[in-house]
């Protein structure tokens, strides 16, 4: 375990329903300052409703979520906004501004909350790129970026304003294996240099065990089961083996 | 019997709701107009996008208006021998009401389009969530600068129409059929009063904010991928245009 045992995250009972479909039916999930925490499930199960409730895209019917001890789920926009200065999020698309250069797109939030002037955004974004693998791409535009590159210019937006948390949505969703795993790599590389606490979800996974502390398994709107990666594969939860194998057969209902 | 209550209560419910959403957002977008940072680069792109790319469908809109307008006119007025009032009649009906309608109209349909288009593409690949994640009001980033844009730029459009259409009563009046232009000037002159073009343009100021209003609330909440933003663009256009018509008449109802 990298870090220590302070709680950085702190999602409580979360309840969210969308228009009678209650989706997450009582969440708890803790992860520690400094951790790699992966949620895993199938499409559907809410992975992505609750990445959006801990960054506040959503909000929760009720439940908790704490950030450094701090309750966000009653916050207003403005104090929200504040507490997303802690977060990069890297979107299953990339969600790139169509309109703006890869430059300012991963400039976007110094340009928005700095001072700074074009020239050191630029500079920034740069640094920032050659961190992710990329370099000589500022200039274009995101239409002109294939899929594991828009990726990677994504995580360096997320990067940009050196946050303390990195949500990943599904990071390899609709990549080659080899990009997949330059991206995995890119991951483990974050949490190693910049020291971040992170969520991912997915349902890779080979992304998973190679990115994870600990695996948490979201199953019918709760997490049934979480550990490191070694007990996720030992389990004895029925549920788990049938994912984690990627079995049709089993207890899990297929839709 | 009671499914056909059901289904009056739902959609009145949902009209309800909607009506109270674009009420909202609009109160946002006041209130951000007026909340730093201010931006000018955006305000001013989209000042290029909206009125000068706009001008050529202006132009030619209130052109052709102008010049039948004062055909017809000619032709009804020769009944009685009042030949001289076509000046008149197209500066009043052009000013007051057919530059901006029409300038209204043209311009939703072209620029509302784009609008509900850009921001529901950005709602469906998460572009607006990611505004949200880097701290960013979407409102105020993307929803104020085209606000004011519109705004500004919906009155100056106007100016060009009511010109260019008044250029083309005078064109096909005194051209084709013949009207002393001396008299035909002087008509134009003698009975336009500016309260006559000040409501014109008040009208394409509320048009604008109208038009900005729906075409931006319809992209903002776009559900449901490429068909969403497909129906948003739709709604955007056909709504921002019964809403001008509606609203038309009650401002000069209220008014004059």
């Amino acid at each position: 375990m990298v870090g220590d045992t302070s709680v950085k995250i702190e999602v409580v009972d979360l309840h969210k329903s969308f228009g009678g479909k209650h989706v997450l039916t009582g969440v708890n999930l803790e992860v520690r300052n400094g951790e790699s925490m992966v949620v895993i499930g199938g499409s559907g199960v809410g992975k992505s409703v609750l990445i959006k409730c801990i960054i506040g895209l959503l909000r929760p019917d009720s439940g908790g979520i704490r950030v450094d001890g701090q309750e966000i789920t009653s916050l207003n926009e403005k104090s929200l906004n504040e507490i997303r200065k802690k977060f990069g999020m890297l979107f299953q698309a990339g969600a790139l501004f169509d309109s703006l250069p890869v430059w300012e797109n991963v400039g976007f939030g110094l340009k928005q909350h700095t001072s700074l002037r074009d020239e050191e955004i630029k500079a920034i974004a740069i640094e920032k790129l050659r961190l992710v693998g990329l370099s000589h791409v500022e200039a274009l535009m995101p239409s002109e970026l294939s899929g594991g590159m828009r990726k990677r210019v994504s995580l360096a937006r997320a990067i940009a304003m050196e946050p303390e948390i990195l949500l990943y949505d599904e990071p390899t969703t609709g990549l080659d294996p080899i990009m997949a795993d330059v991206i995995n790599e890119l991951i483990v590389q974050m949490r190693k240099k910049l020291r971040v606490t992170s969520i991912a979800i997915t349902h890779d996974m080979v992304s998973a065990y190679k990115i994870a502390d600990r695996i948490a398994m979201l199953y019918e709107g709760k997490i049934i089961e979480i550990g490191t990666p070694q007990q996720n594969r030992e389990s004895s939860n029925a549920i788990v083996q049938q994912f984690i194998q990627g079995r049709a057969e089993g207890p899990i209902k297929v839709r | 019997m009671n499914s056909v209550f059901g289904y009056i209560g739902s959609h009145f419910m949902r009209f309800l709701q909607e009506s109270g959403r674009i009420t909202m957002l609009f109160g946002q977008t006041i209130v951000f107009i007026f909340r730093p940072p201010f931006d000018v680069r955006e305000p001013l792109s989209q000042m290029e996008e909206i009125g000068v790319r706009s001008i050529p469908v202006v132009v030619i809109t209130a052109a052709f208006t102008g010049m039948v307008l004062a055909l017809q006119s000619f032709t009804g007025f020769r009944r009685f021998n009042a030949e001289t009032l076509v000046g008149t009649v197209v500066a009043l009906s052009v000013t007051r009401e057919l530059g901006p309608v029409l300038t209204g109209l043209m311009v939703s349909g072209r620029v509302g389009s784009a609008m509900a288009a850009e921001l529901g593409t950005m709602r469906v690949t998460e572009q607006i969530d990611a505004l949200h994640t880097l701290a960013t009001n979407p409102v105020k980033y993307l929803i104020v600068p085209r606000f004011l844009a519109s705004l500004i730029m919906f009155p100056i459009l106007v100016v060009f129409a009511d010109i260019i259409g008044i250029m083309g009563g005078y064109f096909v009046s005194v051209k084709i059929l013949g009207t002393n232009p001396t008299i035909y000037i002087r008509r134009t002159w003698d009975y336009l009063e500016l309260n006559d073009i000040y409501s014109g343009l008040l009208k394409a100021c509320v048009f604008g904010m109208i038009m900005a209003t729906i075409s931006c609330y319809q992209g903002f909440y776009t559900e449901g991928g490429a068909e969403g933003v497909g129906r948003a663009t739709t709604r955007a256009v056909v709504l921002s245009s019964l809403l001008i018509l509606i609203s038309n008449y009650f401002i000069t109802a209220l008014l004059f």
